[in-house]
């Protein structure tokens, strides 16, 4: 698709800003860190049909695990053509579709699984990449999940059964900005080397050193797709910044989990110029 | 009183086995996945027909529920084989988000449900999955009574859009049901029209209240007996319509009274007919090792109890 990259990020990121402000909750600082690949999957690599379809068939598909980064999902999806970009102005409120955490529940086009109780995407995902092979479908299963939700043990229940059973139409991402909610992620449980543990399991592991540039996302994620269907499920450990593009938001977990008041508000909308019209 | 036949004793979870089996021949969508317990639940023969649509996932119940959530879209219907224990409290977030609140077309298929599991003990003998599944919104409950009944239930579930619980159980019970029968999820099955108890079972303990209604009809007492093998969504309108005529009821289930069976007909009592209930229930208890006969007796789930419950019940009417 023909769009300017770093202009969809921008408004991307000012999207994020003003839905967690305007409802004082909500998650800015990861949603921040997986701007550039949310657009870029859905913009440059994702084959999808706009006509939301459950089932999904002969499109690629994304899975999103890690819940509580809602808003980069639904700004993407909106910006995307899934529904109404305005609509985003619903983001938490009551009777909306943009749910605190995504939802099928209300319908909201784009959204194939709950999430938010963490751990759960990598194994949907497993189970939609079956489901594909099993109606002889070529196309691709994504997914993406936070570094701290490695810690939840049915990651790995997921993680061996991939590769045992040769999964090789999956290319999950892992969000390392190395932080959670207590802290940072060597302090509230480290979880040793990711990258030799994946590959110990079976599974193809590549690398995303800068995980908020464009091109990178771009190369790496159009070398995986070239690689599946070769027996190995695969994944991307990608180096992100929380909260990306926001000065006083990133080198800090302290804005995994709140909203910026007004004055934060108008400082990171300043460094985020409007580019596509605020919704 | 009706009499009913004991056409040879069989094990539920071997008409969920041949009812998966019938399936696999079938319905191209139906998936099967277990973990790790291919034999108890009777699912060998489906593995053989279909090894592509057969998935063993090993010790790992969570990754299974969450895989049978993805199985869904793109149109497969998955069902999980592992003991009731294993499909409920040990995968109950993995169901509730996954499953339930993402409206998905799983069934969850579990095995050696109550003390009747025998003498593994406890740690197996779960007594509280039905209260767990009914509270999760929009999940459908059942629990079959014998071979016939499991095989034709796990036949038409695989017709019904959206999640379900299905429950049966390791032991060998009498199967007495027409083996033609015309399962239809959430209606009741009159078994036998009475004038003074209703009485309203379900699982193992609908074949104790076949024999207790015959021992009741001996000391002058008519029991009407209803089969209630679905759970959620609750027929009332057949215990109602029986309680008008006979003005109480006995409860009875291979399960803990704390959300089983009977509270969700207390609820439509209370709302409707408040009619004197007796519960044929575990106590608030875990089980124990034993075999199911033992055990039906110390813990009073057999056709003694529902005899004891329902001269009890009569008399506060």
């Amino acid at each position: 698709m023909d769009i300017n990259l770093i202009n969809l990020t921008n408004q991307i990121r000012r999207d994020i800003l003003r839905m967690v402000h305007q409802v004082n909750s909500g998650h800015p600082g990861g949603s921040l860190g997986c701007v550039e690949y949310l657009a870029v999957l859905y913009f440059k690599i994702m084959k999808i049909d706009l006509e939301f379809n459950m089932n999904g068939i002969n499109e690629d598909l994304f899975f999103l695990s890690n819940g509580h980064i809602s808003p980069v999902f639904y700004s993407t999806l909106s910006r995307r053509g899934y529904f109404p970009i305005s609509e985003l102005n619903t983001f938490r409120k009551i009777n909306s579709r943009l749910q605190g955490h995504p939802t099928t529940h209300e319908g909201l086009p784009g959204i194939r699984i709950a999430s938010g109780s963490l751990g759960q995407g990598m194994s949907v995902s497993i189970g939609a990449a079956l489901s594909k092979k099993l109606n002889n479908d070529k196309s691709t299963v994504f997914a993406l999940l936070g570094d701290g939700e490695l810690q939840e043990g049915q990651n790995w229940e997921a993680i061996m059964f991939a590769a045992a059973k040769k999964v090789d139409n999956l290319i999950v991402t892992i969000d390392l900005n190395g932080k959670q909610i207590d802290g940072s992620t060597d302090d509230v449980l480290p979880m040793g080397n990711i990258d030799e543990k994946f590959k110990s399991f079976g599974w193809e592991v590549l690398e995303i050193k800068e995980g908020n540039n464009i091109d990178k996302i771009l190369d790496t994620l159009t070398y995986a797709k070239s690689i599946t269907g070769k027996s190995k499920p695969i994944v991307i450990l990608m180096h992100t910044e929380m909260g990306n593009g926001v000065d006083f938001m990133m080198n800090t977990h302290a804005w995994h989990g709140i909203a910026p008041n007004d004055e934060q508000l108008e400082n990171a909308l300043n460094q985020n110029p409007e580019t596509l019209g605020d919704y | 009183m009706i009499k009913y036949i004991d056409t040879g004793k069989k094990d539920t979870r071997s008409g969920f086995g041949d009812g998966l089996t019938q399936l696999g021949r079938n319905n191209k969508n139906v998936v099967a996945l277990c973990a790790d317990l291919t034999g108890s639940l009777k699912m060998n023969e489906f593995k053989k027909e279909n090894p592509d649509k057969f998935i063993q996932v090993g010790i790992a119940e969570a990754n299974m529920m969450g895989i049978a959530a993805g199985l869904t879209i793109g149109g497969k219907i998955p069902f999980t084989g592992t003991f009731a224990n294993f499909s409920t409290g040990r995968v109950y977030d993995q169901i509730r988000q996954s499953i339930a609140y993402s409206d998905k077309n799983v069934k969850i298929c579990a095995s050696h449900a109550g003390v009747t599991l025998g003498e593994d003990g406890a740690t197996h003998q779960i007594l509280e999955d039905i209260g767990l599944m009914k509270m999760l919104p929009g999940m459908t409950v059942i629990n079959t009574c014998d071979y016939n009944q499991t095989k034709a239930a796990t036949i038409e579930i695989a017709k019904y859009m959206g999640p379900v619980y299905l429950r049966f159980g390791r032991p060998k019970v009498a199967n007495f049901t027409p083996e033609d029968q015309k399962f239809e999820i959430g209606k009741g099955v009159m078994l036998n029209q009475g004038n003074d108890v209703t009485i309203v079972a379900t699982g193992h303990l609908v074949w104790e209240a076949i024999k207790a209604g015959e021992e009741l009809l001996k000391i002058g007492i008519s029991a009407e007996i209803i089969n209630i093998h679905t759970i959620k969504p609750l027929d009332s309108k057949i215990i109602l319509n029986s309680v008008r005529k006979t003005g109480c009821l006995v409860s009875a289930e291979e399960h803990n009274y704390h959300g089983g069976l009977g509270e969700s007909i207390s609820r439509i009592l209370a709302q409707n007919n408040p009619v004197p209930q007796s519960f044929v229930a575990t106590n608030d208890t875990f089980g124990e090792s034993g075999t199911p006969e033992q055990l039906m007796e110390k813990y009073g789930l057999n056709s003694q109890a529902i005899i004891k419950s329902a001269t009890e019940v009569i008399k506060k009417k």
